[in-house]
């Protein structure tokens, strides 16, 4: 699944990044396969959202969080 | 004696400017937000009989030059000779800013790192192993905390001691690697990060429902304090500066001065001055240390958050949202903000619509006409206007976007790019540091700039006021000249040449229209708005006339301040023009429209 599919205080953990001129800018603020990503804010119209990456709260638009692959395991469906 | 140079370099919002301020006893402007600084800052200090000058650059999340202000880190870091680069990393996300740390190593090896809000980290449970990150780096690591001004001593003396350890090359790809690797050898998470109340004042700050409602209950508290807390300093200033008004005139008498020159002088600078000061300077001396407590705690990139959908809808970025902000305390830094901006389009549009926010110049006229004409003159109206302002405000946003909106689907045409931001945590702001920054630099360098303006605004309207032609005042000439395009805005000629006069300032507008209409009569107190109402009531004001003040106030062109900002940031007289034209012309259209409404009903 994709970053921006990740519901509300679930974690998760980026796979790969898909390639565009927004990947570096990405990696830049920490978001690199192998890193933990949790949800932890929508905003009110419901794009953008806010992430937990690597102990900083970061707020990415949908469509850019698209770019980004995460596995989430199924099962923990009642977040924290 | 000699003289050192200290580079200050590091990831946004992790203090580096408090640091720097710190350093060298400087007053740049800090807050809880990325992108704060966007020009290199330069200052110095003294240390064991050495002189360091020290450079704070922008906050930058990679060298990859995405942005104007990465360029210009990267830039600077190369072709600038320095003893020592003082990388700033925030110890609570040290992770991530050990990527710029090794980035920064494949330009200069001469760095010392300052693991800056140390003590936020021992609160979140973050230990570091700082000697094995110090020996893994091959490079000092000193802990400090700006807040509790804790560590500044030993960061100094690591400064002076300084000296090049072993410079290792690292290759770009493993960057990442090594980060994590290092991170994951010095950084102990004791205790599972407790971010509850933060958690839940996000949670409620950008409810969809909560998120918007607080957003306008913030603003409207802001400008209640502000109005309600100028209204007694901004009565007793006018008291004592017309109090003086006679024994001015008494003294300029007694030094033998021309009769001519006294009215000059009393007529038309002291009161074009006394009006700017009393009228401005309260609003001003409330509302920026109020803004500079909502920058501080960390609401600003909240608000972002928030409005960020409608931005994208306009295919702008949501950092506009922050330099709006900027711009409601002026423009010219608005503009100047813009730089936080990385898409070339996008950082046009965002300066090309930063006028229609109204800055502070303006807030005071705006507030004077809503409680004359709208609310009318009872007492607790301070309620009302503050509301009413934050509608104005509001509608002046929704322009912004309207504008962007049309701007990218014309001129400014192209893909919409990323948008990210960091929401950090809240900060307890010290209050010490906002009445100094708020008030020392803010509020005193825009009354100065304003009192810089009325100067001259009164001399050329007393001149214009008593050079005649043809029996009739040069400035009722003009006037008269203006009256037909005025009245076709549902304004009148006196108000289009006050707008044109008051270029240099927005706050002088108000007081040159005065002037104009009582340059017939003799001095009248203008401290109360009852009088201020008959005033422009006797000179055929209506509800009309005052909303399309207002109108026109929100866009008109920039000032000229803002305008030369705009010149130097797009470097292009067009954008320059452009900045000029498409607010006017936003402006003229409302206003006939709102005109052509009143005349059907």
């Amino acid at each position: 699944m994709t970053l921006d599919e990740l519901e509300l205080n679930r974690e998760g953990v980026i796979i790969k990044i898909d390639s565009s001129p927004l990947k570096e800018r990405l990696n830049d603020l920490g978001l690199v396969p192998g890193t933990k990503v949790k949800c932890t804010l929508i905003s009110p119209l419901k794009d953008p959202k806010a992430y937990l990456i690597k102990g900083t709260q970061i707020a990415i638009r949908n469509q850019d969080a698209k770019t980004v692959q995460i596995f989430c395991e199924v099962g923990d469906s009642n977040g924290r | 004696m000699e003289d050192k140079t200290l580079i200050l370099a590091g990831n946004p919002n992790v203090g580096k400017s408090s640091v720097f301020n710190y350093l060298t006893h400087s007053n740049q402007h800090t807050g809880n937000w990325t992108g704060k600084t966007v020009e290199v800052a330069k200052s110095s200090y003294k240390y064991q009989d050495t002189t360091y000058n020290v450079y704070d650059l922008p906050g930058t999340y990679s060298l990859n030059n995405h942005s104007k202000e990465e360029e210009l880190a990267t830039e600077f870091l190369k072709n600038t000779y320095h003893d020592v680069t003082l990388i700033v990393c925030d110890a609570t996300s040290l992770e991530r800013n050990l990527n710029l740390v090794f980035q920064i190593l494949q330009i200069t090896p001469k760095v010392i790192i300052c693991l800056n809000l140390i003590d936020e980290a021992q609160r979140k449970g973050i230990v570091i192993n700082i000697p094995r990150l110090s020996k893994l780096l091959h490079v000092p690591v000193i802990p400090t905390s700006a807040k509790k001004r804790f560590g500044f001593e030993k960061l100094k003396e690591a400064i002076a001691n300084y000296k090049l350890d072993i410079p290792i090359r690292y290759q770009q790809e493993d960057i990442n690697t090594l980060s994590t690797l290092i991170a994951h050898q010095t950084i102990i998470q004791t205790k599972s990060p407790d971010q509850f109340i933060d958690h839940k004042v996000d949670h409620i700050l950008t409810h969809k429902f909560f998120g918007f409602l607080t957003m306008f209950a913030l603003f409207i508290l802001i400008f209640w304090l502000t109005i309600t807390g100028a209204n007694y300093p901004s009565e007793f200033l006018f008291d004592c500066f017309n109090k003086f008004t006679p024994h001015l005139t008494k003294f300029l008498t007694l030094i033998h001065l021309p009769l001519t020159l006294i009215d000059l002088l009393v007529n038309g600078i002291y009161k074009v001055l006394t009006w700017v000061l009393s009228v401005m300077a309260p609003p001003m001396a409330i509302f920026f240390p109020l803004f500079t407590l909502l920058e501080d705690i960390g609401y600003l990139p909240r608000f972002a958050f928030c409005l960020d959908y409608c931005f994208q809808k306009c295919q702008s970025c949501g950092k506009q949202a922050l330099t709006m902000c900027m711009g409601l305390g002026c423009n010219a830094v608005g503009v100047t903000g813009c730089r936080i901006i990385d898409s070339k389009r996008e950082r046009l549009i965002a300066i090309l619509t930063n006028a229609f926010v109204p800055c502070n110049g303006r807030f005071p006229t705006i507030i004077a006409l809503t409680s004359i004409f709208i609310i009318g003159l009872s007492r607790n109206s301070n309620i009302y206007s503050a509301i009413i302002l934050t509608l104005i405000i509001a509608f002046a946003i929704f322009i912004t976007m309207l504008v962007s909106k049309i701007l990218s689907n014309t001129i400014l045409k192209g893909e919409k790019s990323s948008f990210t931001i960091e929401l950090p945590p809240y900060r307890l702001p010290s209050i010490r540091k906002i009445l100094k920054e708020s008030l020392i630099t803010k509020t005193l360098k825009i009354l100065y700039r304003a009192i810089i303006c009325s100067i001259p605004a009164g001399i050329i309207i007393w001149l214009l006021l008593h050079i005649t032609l043809n029996d009739t005042s040069l400035l009722l000439h003009l006037a008269n000249f203006f009256n037909p395009f005025g009245h076709l805005l549902g304004l009148d000629g006196v108000i289009i040449l006050a707008f044109i006069l008051g270029f240099p300032a927005n706050e002088i507008v108000m007081p040159i229209i005065l002037m104009i209409y009582l340059s017939s009569n003799s001095l009248i107190d203008i401290s109360n708005l009852a009088n201020l109402k008959t005033i422009l009531v006797d000179n055929g004001w209506t509800l009309l006339t005052c909303i399309n003040f207002i109108i026109l106030s929100l866009f008109h062109f920039p000032c000229a301040t803002t305008i030369l900002t705009i010149k130097k940031e797009t470097n292009s007289w067009l954008w320059t023009i452009l900045s000029v034209i498409i607010p006017l012309v936003v402006g003229i259209i409302l206003c006939i429209f709102t005109r052509t409404l009143w005349l059907i009903f």
